[in-house]
């Protein structure tokens, strides 16, 4: 009797690359429900609206590259891509904002440097920063968490704001936004406020603002299960949250008027969404155990730079791709020790 | 058998697999009837193939020597019963490319006549290195799988005394259970077996290493220590992980020690050898047999009556298959060996050899085909799964660009193969199989090298030749114008000094006859004729200019 000859392992893997992305994306859904539920239809918009053109544009791509469509398309990566994109877009950002930074993350970051696997910046974020680097303005367009008696778009309003840009009778704009925490804390200390008065607005919450406390919480979530699930290694957020937890404590304790506390950092802007779900594409961060931890503790350290003393109120997309470009240096740099080979680590040989 | 806990220690990575080990570990090993031929390859071991002793047409005997060794890696074949040789020419063995090599076939008389005893001795009263020759005349060999010749891991060496053997009972591999049923059934003779390896090594303690699943085994050895109350050797039972089987992983887990890279266990004052191997040792010493069977796995739910099975080496896997009730409709595959590290037969007229501890026909849903690849998306798994340590993604990142020096830095040569990398890649690369083209590509790249060595030291070799003889032309030219000069110079008496020189011309040319060619013995007239011409040719040649000499 005659069979067919492969090399070994013959045993089956057990995960597949398009099961790895999908529990991803349900994992995302806490934080999602939660952002949704505070900040309302906006949310969704984006999500559908980034979404579709990450999946058109890498379809594009793809077809004009020669690769298979379909079947790479089911890996579903792209729609993570723009679930990425989206939930860090404001949910007041007019249609064409999430279109541009999804077409852009996904040509640019993404295709034009091989498609998955090959992209040496993490996509969503590159569309991101693109984005608020050229509409600066749009970019700020974050809505009022529900909670504070202030009025809300529901769907079709929302729809209607974000492709025609009309908003309901009556409704101003103005009435809708509202600064980030991290951008009011940023502004009020800069012109000389004390965090004790800041801080005492009710859109603060509990920790890191209202509704961010609770997207955060729902990220954090969605994070421990992907951790749970052995989907994404521990040590990137742990170094991440850690450095960010530790220089803003250190910080917090030398002045506790100048330096908002630790919890407030962990939990307002993407802190949680940046540490479990962006820092942890695996394509674009550290490989190796004590790699990652320098990865995730080198982006916490300059997210609390950037939101102390830099340009932006957040910083999880320039912390990100900083450290990106540094990925492949950390990975040779932290090279573990193979078995039988001597104690001296890392280096060259 | 001593009451303390030992403390184990573990290594990096590894998996938890599903055992699949009950499907043939339920029965005693059963006989197989004897073969109609017998393949016999040369090459069942690592090393030197055998080589042969015997002619088509001669009849040989049940464990006489058919082959023997050649070169130090290298151990003799044996005829595993008793026929006639009918061919010795290549034919199909188990090697993963479908490979043929040359093989003894011997046609089965049914009479099973055994040849002389040349084996049997006490071992403790034998010299350890008439114990080595021995084990070595007996065709003894690794029969975890590798097949390296038992007898060099006898030999404790000068510099490094070995304190401890370890015998691999984990049997690791999902499937593969006749390490299992040798120590339930033959525990004697692995015990036996590794007192006659200790004696040789001068090992003072034995460990026997069990994995937790197999407590049966681990049962039966302990009672077969109790009967001979050896206080110096110790049943230890480890966890369930593969690649705990692994040599160096199981020296980890035991004594938390790690065999250097490159290195041996005998580094660490260790000798490892399978169960088999001992009980191998064992029946050679004790009733004079030659290694002409093994017990030998056949499972999956491709095979009808899954079991374990004692095979004479070189039995057709078609009769070896058949004797477990035949395939089922669902065989879709043939393994030699376990799931992770096994070769894929193409065909079952290959021979069960040495290193055959299992066959796995397995169904479509057991080991479904190979997936389509998709990129790597670096994630990582497979660090944390590498037994060794290694950074995978990275070898597999060079290999696939063929860098193959940076793949080095990467301790390319460390990975054991396992597997462990690949079964976990969501991206469903076939990560070992790029590790060993990388290998194979490197070693392919040395050889290379080492003939570019040969050939540039013979063409600088030339170069320097052509040069020293240009400056030997040029020094002897000096000299002979200085000799045409030095008289005029001299001034004193001319007439003397062209005496002289015209002396030593004569002298020289005497010289230049003495040294000249010796075949020009014993040759025709016409020869001679030819040979005087060509002389005056010369001669009227050597008066002119010396012009074109140095050209």
């Amino acid at each position: 009797m005659e069979f067919p000859t492969f090399s070994s392992p013959h045993l089956p893997a057990t995960r597949s690359v398009s099961r790895v992305m999908r529990e991803v994306l349900l994992a995302l859904v806490p934080g999602m429900l939660c952002a949704w539920w505070f900040f309302g239809w906006g949310i969704v918009v984006n999500l559908v609206l980034a979404t579709l053109a990450c999946v058109l544009a890498e379809a594009g791509m793809l077809a004009a590259r020669g690769r298979p469509v379909a079947a790479t398309l089911a890996d579903t990566s792209a729609v993570l891509t723009g679930v990425l994109l989206a939930l860090a877009l404001p949910p007041l950002a007019p249609a064409w904002l999430p279109v541009v930074g999804a077409v852009f993350a996904i040509v640019v970051a993404k295709q034009l440097y091989g498609g998955l696997g090959y992209n040496p910046f993490n996509p969503a974020m590159i569309g991101y920063v693109v984005l608020l680097i050229s509409f600066p303005r749009e970019m700020t367009q974050w809505s009022a968490p529900a909670g504070l008696g202030n009025t809300q778009l529901g769907l079709l309003d929302s729809v209607a704001w974000s492709l025609y840009g009309v908003l309901p009778a009556g409704t101003a704009l103005d009435a809708l936004t509202l600064a980030t925490p991290l951008d009011s804390v940023k502004t009020a200390l800069g012109i000389g406020e004390m965090l004790s008065e800041i801080t005492r607005a009710p859109k603060f919450g509990q920790y890191g603002g209202l509704g961010w406390e609770w997207v955060n919480f729902g990220y954090l979530l969605g994070g421990l299960y992907l951790i749970y699930r052995r989907l994404i290694d521990w040590r990137i957020p742990v170094g991440l949250l850690g450095a960010l937890f530790t220089i803003a404590l250190v910080f917090h304790g030398s002045d506790t008027d100048a330096y908002p506390a630790p919890l407030f950092h962990l939990f307002s802007g993407a802190a949680m969404l940046g540490a479990f779900f962006i820092a942890t594409d695996p394509v674009t961060a550290s490989t190796t155990p004590r790699g990652r931890l320098l990865f995730g503790a080198g982006i916490g350290l300059i997210v609390y730079v950037i939101r102390t003393w830099g340009g932006y109120p957040d910083g999880i997309a320039f912390a990100v791709l900083l450290m990106n470009m540094a990925a492949p240096t950390i990975d040779y740099y932290t090279k573990p020790r193979v078995f039988g080979q001597d104690g001296k680590r890392g280096g060259g040989r | 058998m001593n009451g303390k806990q030992r403390h184990l220690h573990r290594f990096h990575g590894g998996l938890h697999l599903p055992a699949n080990k009950a499907q043939s570990n339920g029965g005693a090993v059963r006989a197989l009837p004897l073969p109609k031929r017998l393949i016999l390859p040369l090459s069942q071991h690592i090393g030197e193939p055998a080589e042969v002793l015997v002619k088509p047409g001669e009849r040989v005997l049940k464990g006489q020597m058919i082959a023997r060794a050649r070169g130090y890696v290298s151990v003799p074949i044996h005829a595993s019963s008793s026929g006639t040789v009918i061919e010795i020419a290549d034919h199909a063995v188990p090697h993963p490319s479908g490979l043929r090599a040359p093989c003894v076939i011997i046609e089965t008389d049914g009479k099973d006549e055994a040849a002389p005893d040349t084996l049997s001795g006490d071992p403790v009263q034998l010299d350890p290195n008439e114990l080595r020759n021995r084990v070595r005349n007996a065709g003894i060999v690794g029969l975890g799988g590798a097949g390296f010749p038992s007898f060099i891991k006898l030999n404790p060496g000068a510099n490094r005394p070995i304190h401890t053997l370890l015998i691999n009972g984990a049997e690791c591999e999902p499937y593969i259970t006749c390490d299992d049923l040798l120590m339930r059934e033959h525990a004697h003779e692995v015990v036996g077996g590794a007192r006659i390896v200790m004696h040789a090594l001068h090992a003072a303690a034995c460990i026997i290493a069990i994995e937790d699943n197999k407590p049966e085994a681990a049962a039966a050895m302990r009672a077969a220590l109790a009967e001979i109350g050896a206080a110096n050797m110790d049943v230890v039972v480890i966890p369930t992980i593969y690649p705990t089987g692994g040599e160096k992983q199981l020296i980890k887990v035991i004594t938390g020690r790690e065999v250097p890279s490159q290195g041996l266990p005998a580094d660490v004052g260790i000798v490892c050898h399978n169960p088999g191997t001992a009980a191998a040792v064992y029946r050679a010493l004790m009733h004079g047999e030659p290694l002409i069977s093994r017990i030998v796995t056949v499972t999956g739910a491709g095979v009808a009556q899954p079991g374990n099975f004692e095979v004479r080496i070189g039995t057709p896997m078609a009769d070896v298959i058949a004797a477990a009730g035949g395939y089922t409709a669902s065989a879709q595959r043939l393994l030699m060996g376990g799931p992770m590290m096994g070769f894929a037969m193409g065909s079952d007229t290959v021979p069960i050899v040495k290193t055959s501890n299992c066959l796995l026909v397995a169904a479509h849903d057991e080991l479904p085909l190979p997936q389509t690849p998709s990129p790597c998306i670096r994630c990582g798994a497979c660090v944390d799964a590498c037994p060794a340590d290694l950074l995978p993604q990275q070898l597999y990142w060079y290999a696939h660009v063929r860098d193959f020096d940076k793949i080095q830095d990467y301790s390319l040569f460390d990975c054991i193969e396992c597997g462990c990398c690949a079964h976990v890649c969501p991206s469903h690369l076939p990560l070992v199989h790029y590790y060993r083209f990388a290998k194979t590509e490197i070693w392919a790249q040395e050889r290379e090298r080492e003939k570019a060595d040969i050939a540039r030291q013979r063409h600088e070799f030339r170069l320097l030749r052509i040069e020293r003889e240009k400056d030997e032309r040029a020094e002897r030219l000096k000299q002979k114008q200085k000799a045409l000069q030095t008289p005029a110079e001299a001034g004193a008496d001319p007439k003397k000094a062209a005496i002289q020189a015209a002396l030593e011309r004569a002298k020289a040319k005497k010289a230049s006859a003495d040294v000249a060619p010796k075949n020009t013995d014993n040759l025709s007239a016409e020869q001679q004729q030819a040979i005087a011409a060509i002389d005056a040719r010369r001669a009227t040649a050597s008066t002119t200019p010396a012009a074109g000499d140095d050209a």
